[in-house]
């Protein structure tokens, strides 16, 4: 009993209930608008639901051959060139949420990271590979690419604004 | 590189679960999108951004920085803004505010990382999303 009442219902599971009490609502003033949107609905997810099958085939790779373990053991302790791979293939490659890693990121600014690296590895946690077959499918291959590789570039330049705003400031 | 059949279940498991986080969401997205797809005529989205590259670029980056949300969330309303004759340019800092920009993660960023660590990075992060999806619109039609 006990159990039950500290469980918590997700946020998301919430928003979607919130939603089909929504369309109910207008299902009693505008029956039509209603169907009309549900048929959109069907469309989108029929549209969708092979490429989702695809992002959560890859999350699983992801989640079977990369622990969160390797990315803590060589974040932090590269410096110089090999720093600024591990913290953007780190950011990459991370998975969770990303206040999941703040409590690990002060910790290893303690022991020497820089905050440039810091702030590199938590802008290349934007990069989400399992996810890029979503991008793909909406704005494609070209811009995703394009998008990717600035995105890299910008961490860099980033985490070194960030670390000479820091410094300046401090 | 042995991987156990202990290590295929936890790494499924690790998924379903964050399937079954997800969903929900998507699915709620979904049902809105479609929706305000039926409910909203396209010239509202028009009225909404300024049809002006730059303005818009800013517009998209705040939206795209006081939401929060899983990435998959952001492609869908990124792509459906587009299908509505949104630019590409607002689109792409929206993209790119959603996932780099934290308003809703402040607090905790600030009390962990330092409140003027967190905010740089936020604001650096806001201004490199608008330079970013300038450099995008430029080059994009050279390849």
């Amino acid at each position: 009993m006990k159990n039950i009442k500290n469980k918590k219902i997700p946020s998301g599971f919430i928003f979607f209930i919130a939603v089909v009490i929504g369309y109910i609502i207008v299902a009693f003033i505008n029956p039509s608008l209603v169907l009309v949107s549900f048929n959109n609905f069907f469309e989108l997810l029929v549209k969708i639901a092979p490429i989702l099958v695809f992002v959560f085939s890859l999350i699983f790779l992801f989640n079977l051959l990369i622990k969160p373990k390797t990315v803590r053991k060589y974040l932090g302790h590269e410096k110089g060139l090999s720093g600024w791979v591990v913290s953007i293939l780190g950011g990459i490659i991370s998975m969770g949420a990303i206040y999941m890693w703040y409590p690990l990121l002060a910790d290893l600014r303690k022991k020497g990271m820089s905050d440039a690296l810091i702030s590199t590895f938590l802008y290349n946690r934007s990069i989400k590979v399992p996810l890029l077959p979503f991008l793909i499918h909406y704005f494609g291959f070209v811009y995703t690419a394009l998008l990717t590789v600035f995105m890299i570039i910008f961490s860099i330049i980033n985490g070194f604004l960030v670390d000479k705003i820091i410094n300046k400031k401090s | 590189m042995k991987i156990s059949s202990e290590k295929i279940k936890k790494s499924a498991i690790k998924t379903w679960k964050n399937f079954k986080k997800i969903i929900p969401v998507i699915l709620g997205v979904f049902l809105l999108i479609s929706f305000l797809k039926t409910a909203i005529p396209k010239e509202f989205y028009s009225k909404l951004f300024s049809g002006i590259p730059f303005f818009d670029s800013i517009i998209g980056a705040v939206l795209g920085s006081i939401s929060a949300g899983h990435p998959l969330t952001s492609y869908i309303i990124g792509g459906e803004l587009l299908d509505h004759g949104i630019s590409l340019i607002a689109v792409t800092a929206f993209l790119l505010t959603w996932v780099t920009v934290g308003i809703v993660q402040l607090p905790a960023e600030s009390s962990i990382l330092g409140t003027k660590f967190a905010i740089a990075r936020n604001i650096v992060s806001f201004i490199s999303a608008i330079i970013i999806a300038g450099l995008v619109i430029l080059i994009l039609p050279i390849l």
